[in-house]
């Protein structure tokens, strides 16, 4: 970043983030209305759109915000996050198919599985700065994929198919999709209220200080490292959250999920999004999502049309749909 | 024969001489990511794509054109550098005042689309793609037979290591480049044009990419994706090696890839993760590479 590029992030972000209180209100009136809508598209989504395709959209919403804490709040390209969405996938998968769990606990576990990576990942991976702890990431997380293309429980080439739904608390059955839709909704209010929540804490002031200036954060006397290490536990574990999810939504945890190139998806639904909103990365996953869907049948070409817009992002639209909206609305979402 | 910790002495020669070529491919690609790094300051992580791209261009050479292999190893790297540098000029430049992630995420986009232009016309499917006539053969070593085009690779791997190396770091075009590395605002003041230097740089690394994709057309068989796993075991390769060391690349791909066929032999489930337990554990010691400098 250039000198005077940075001077003028540093000084927006000063301004930005300390809005003066009628600013303040404003902001959060807007933030309730996008929740409000949010609500809205949950609760009557199903009777006009396929459920699997909203579960689907609401797990990766999920998974693009929790990626978002550590590449937009915390200023960490992360290139390995299928990891830990993948990982988890596998995680429940393996909790409810072979130990027989309910849904709850398959999901727990998918989540604690996430976040003990993260942990041993991000231990390592926290040394490193910009591209080499990007490098990092993403050669851990293949690691995890050739583990899992190998490993007997995971079912290689073919992944863990046919994962079942148990019933809820082992009494209320969710094997039929329109139950289980509303247990996905409450997975991804809970994980978008929890993730607002840690945004707007001192917690997530720190962090966004540490993205705009390390060396201060560090000279004002605060444990960085203790920061960052915190973040990417969080990050990882609700990637675990979505992952999981994701596993018993489709009965499937595959090497897709595992893969590479998921990493890049999420990243690409932050950017489109917006990175460092807080909202971004629900409109970006659903514009990736929606995409991928609509034009499934057109095989090789979704690949060269994701990498065409990642390109066009990178190029000219580096602020994202909902940094775009917020900049005319001149508010933060 | 004699027999080494019970392995038949054959499989351990056999599984070296893999894993040799693999470090060839490693050290080349490798290089090529540090000669650009080390001068742009950006990953480029079209470079699995764009060795893809080469042992296409060298395939598509020769079943179009009926260009033999000996002329596509000169051309196809020219025409993927070209590429490479037109790559650069209308893209990466205008993101170099940016953050160097955003240059990172365009290479990104880019690996996607030139895999999903090959994927489109040519499936997923390899790509036969023969031997040439005067490598085909083996060769007795007397305590193994070396396929003569294996022995190839590895001989011109260590060529163009060397060459590169030699480029840099001994004359003077290189001490533009390294001196440009440092400090490109004054290097320019002394009237060198730093802004063609960079483009020829990302050129010429793109070039070695499309060199080693050539050499790895009749091997491996030539097909889309066969550069995107392996550009990631090649990340973790500079990672161990130190970022931008140019001796680090080359010595790393070798070394990495022999342990990686050694690995193979003695305990064949973790060779595919050796490399990454490797890089962890270097992490865990020397963060910046067992070549690198402190930053």
């Amino acid at each position: 970043m250039s000198k005077q590029a940075e001077t003028t992030n540093r000084t927006t972000a000063i301004h930005q983030s300390r809005p003066p209180s009628d600013a303040r209100a404003r902001m959060t009136r807007h933030h309730m209305i996008v929740f409000a809508l949010i609500g809205l598209f949950v609760v009557i989504a199903p009777q006009f759109l396929y459920p699997v395709f909203v579960m689907k959209l609401l797990c990766f919403a999920l998974f693009a915000m929790a990626f978002n804490l550590m590449l937009g709040f915390g200023g960490l390209l992360s290139f390995g996050h299928a990891a830990f969405f993948g990982g988890a996938a596998y995680a429940a998968g393996y909790a409810a198919k072979v130990w027989g769990w309910p849904p709850e606990l398959a999901i727990a576990f998918a989540v604690l599985v996430a976040a003990v990576m993260g942990a041993a990942f991000g231990f390592l991976a926290i040394k490193s700065r910009g591209i080499y702890f990007a490098m990092i990431t993403l050669a851990f997380a293949q690691m995890v994929y050739f583990y899992a293309l190998q490993a007997p429980i995971t079912g290689g080439e073919d992944g863990m198919q046919s994962i079942p739904r148990n019933a809820l608390f082992g009494l209320v059955d969710m094997s039929g999709d329109g139950p289980f839709y509303w247990m996905v909704v409450v997975i991804f209010i809970i994980g978008v209220l929890f993730m607002y929540r840690v945004i707007h804490s001192p917690f997530g002031e720190v962090l966004k200080g540490i993205r705009e200036n390390e060396p201060r954060m560090i000279s004002l006397g605060y444990q960085v490292q203790r920061y960052k290490l915190l973040t990417f536990v969080i990050s990882a574990a609700l990637s675990g959250l979505a992952g999981g999810t994701k596993a018993l939504v489709f009965h499937l945890a595959s090497l897709v999920d595992v893969h590479w190139t998921m990493s890049g998806e999420v990243v690409l639904m932050t950017l489109i999004g917006g990175m460092g909103t807080i909202f971004g990365p629900i409109v970006g996953a659903t514009v990736i999502v929606t995409m991928q869907n609509y034009l499934a049948n057109l095989g090789s070409l979704v690949l060269i049309i994701q990498g065409a817009v990642f390109i066009v992002c990178v190029l000219t639209f580096r602020e994202g749909i909902v940094g775009v909206i917020a900049k005319w609305l001149k508010t933060r979402l | 024969m004699f027999e080494l910790l019970g392995i038949p002495p054959q499989a351990l020669f056999g599984q070296v001489l893999l894993g040799l070529i693999n470090g060839s491919f490693y050290a080349v690609l490798s290089l090529g990511l540090a000669v650009i790094f080390g001068l742009l300051n950006i990953i480029n992580f079209a470079h699995g794509a764009l060795y893809m791209m080469g042992a296409f261009v060298s395939w598509m050479l020769l079943t179009y054109l009926g260009i033999p292999f000996w002329f596509a190893l000169v051309i196809s790297p020219l025409v993927v550098g070209a590429l490479g540098m037109v790559i650069e000029r209308t893209m990466l430049r205008p993101l170099h005042e940016l953050d160097h992630l955003y240059s990172l995420l365009l290479t990104f986009g880019l690996t996607l689309v030139i895999t999903g232009v090959f994927q489109n016309f040519y499936g997923v499917s390899g790509k036969p793609y023969p031997i040439p006539a005067a490598l085909t053969g083996v060769m007795n070593l007397g305590f193994m037979f070396l396929p003569i085009y294996r022995g190839f690779i590895i001989v011109m791997a260590v060529i163009v290591c060397f060459a590169t190396w030699f480029l840099i770091e001994k004359t003077r075009l290189g001490s533009y480049l390294r001196a440009a590395t440092e400090n490109p605002e004054m290097v320019s003041a002394f009237g060198i044009n730093v802004p063609l230097l960079v483009t020829l740089t990302y050129g010429f690394g793109v070039a070695l990419s499309a060199f080693a994709g050539v050499l790895a057309a009749p091997v491996y068989s030539v097909n889309p994706v066969m550069g995107n796993d392996l550009i990631i075991v090649v990340f973790a390769v500079i990672v161990i090696g130190g970022m931008g060391s140019i001796m680090g690349a080359i010595i790393g791909g070798f070394s990495l890839g022999l342990v990686e066929g050694l690995t193979k032999v003695f305990y064949p489930e973790a060779s595919t993760t050796i490399i990454f337990i490797i890089m962890a554990l270097v992490l865990l010691f020397k963060p910046s590479g067992i070549f690198g400098r402190e930053v």
